[in-house]
């Protein structure tokens, strides 16, 4: 029988690996989900996908939308009870997909006007966390 | 006193305003930053990642040009900035095999050491001249004026890279309160602006400044004050944007310097109020801190 998202192992040392974090400390009590200022915007709260984590389930977690809208301000991290930097653990999964240079925002896309209007932290931060 | 000062490349360009209003307000107080002479791009973010060092090279080397001016504090006025340089600081202050990575890689560098502190322009104001101080060279007190402390997310968070305790922002209402303000505290005054979302996902960047601004109204702020450029650029395009939206009343932003700038009784030309928010103007005239119809 075909398993529907096998664990994958590998994948969770990855996570560790890059981002420093113990990902088994975390019990799920949400207050990570509760602080994030773009809740309204994701598609899994940032608990959730650290149980996706958790579990291995790859294709869950880097198909997600959390990592790509979080703008690092690490208010769950603050807030961890558990001590898991969690903007860490965000920052890991973006960069298992940008390791394999699939970008999230593409430079050369960008209409002219909002390359002159915007001031160059916010273009040259939204590169760094969003291209290869 | 002379102390190093790393403007950044966005207080070069877009936030001319910030650069230009801190020099001159700190000279008022007897403070002269002097400008590191060949500074780079601080990186904008901290990296995360462990096994990432090559973006620690751009903040350190910014650190070795502050060792060679021979300072023992490096001032930065961004937020950015501020976040970015601490930070690297931090890590190669703890890591010793990762400073001597950096330094070989960097080999036409001499090494860095270790020994500048990186603190931000609101560290000096509240620890290196004191509001007592300050206090005593306000000529044009902003009387009446309703100041939000806004500080958004890099002078706070992490902790350890904090211009202040974990839940105690109270250095930027001190100071406006010193300036003759009344600041106005407010539950989103740490809330992100959406930061570089505003490349990707500007509803993101809209939806929080709502937010702000929203907050800080029902406290009862008529202006708000910030330190980062990158919050006071959201702010300002996604208000344009929020105009004439249900529920959604505009709210001038303004950097903390200018506010110095005014109070201290500089010329407001210093402030370069042509590159903030339109609806500036009308709010500052009507306290008597502009001349009616100064050109600005």
């Amino acid at each position: 029988m075909k398993k529907i998202n096998p664990r994958k192992t590998d994948f969770i040392d990855k996570v560790k690996e890059i981002s420093g974090q113990n990902i088994g400390l975390c019990f799920q009590c949400g207050t990570c989900s509760g602080a994030c200022p773009n809740w309204a915007e994701t598609d899994l709260l940032p608990r959730q996908l650290m149980r996706r984590i958790q579990l291995g389930l790859k294709e869950d977690v880097t198909s997600a939308r959390m990592p790509w809208i979080c703008a690092s301000c690490l208010k769950c991290t603050a807030q961890c009870p558990r001590g898991i930097d969690m903007a860490r653990v965000m920052e890991a999964v973006r960069l298992l997909s940008l390791r394999e240079n699939i970008d999230y925002v593409h430079p050369d896309a960008l209409p002219k006007e909002i390359i002159e209007e915007l001031p160059q932290i916010a273009l040259i931060s939204s590169f760094r966390k969003h291209t290869a | 006193m002379k102390l190093s000062y790393l403007p950044g490349c966005t207080l070069k360009t877009k936030a001319k305003d910030l650069d230009i209003s801190a020099v001159a307000a700190m000279a008022a107080l007897g403070i002269e930053l002097e400008e590191l002479p060949r500074w780079n791009c601080c990186g904008t973010v901290y990296s995360f990642a462990q096994d990432d060092l090559m973006h620690q090279i751009a903040p350190v080397r910014n650190l070795i040009r502050a060792q060679e001016q021979g300072g023992k504090k490096l001032v930065t006025v961004c937020s950015f900035c501020y976040n970015t340089l601490k930070r690297a600081n931090i890590l190669v202050k703890n890591d010793a095999e990762k400073l001597k990575t950096l330094n070989t890689f960097m080999d036409e560098e001499p090494d860095y050491k270790g020994n500048v502190e990186v603190v931000h322009l609101l560290e000096v104001l509240r620890d290196d001249i004191g509001w007592a101080q300050i206090a005593k060279k306000v000529k044009r007190p902003l009387t009446d004026l309703k100041v939000a402390a806004y500080y958004g997310c890099t002078l706070h968070r992490p902790k350890e890279a904090a211009i202040e305790p974990p839940n105690r922002r109270t250095a930027l209402p001190e100071l406006l309160e010193t300036l003759g303000a009344t600041a106005i505290i407010f539950p989103e005054d740490n809330t992100c602006c959406g930061s570089y979302q505003i490349v990707a996902n500007p509803e993101i960047a809209m939806n929080r400044t709502r937010d702000i601004v929203t907050s800080a109204r029902e406290q009862g702020a008529e202006i708000m004050a910030t330190s980062c450029p990158l919050c006071q650029s959201n702010l300002r395009q996604m208000q344009k944007k929020l105009k004439g939206k249900e529920g959604f009343e505009e709210m001038p932003v303004i950097y903390f310097t200018q506010l110095m700038a005014l109070a201290l009784g500089l010329n407001p030309e210093v402030c370069h109020f042509e590159m903030n928010a339109g609806n500036l103007q009308p709010l500052l005239e009507s306290k008597g801190l502009l001349p009616v119809g100064a050109s600005l």
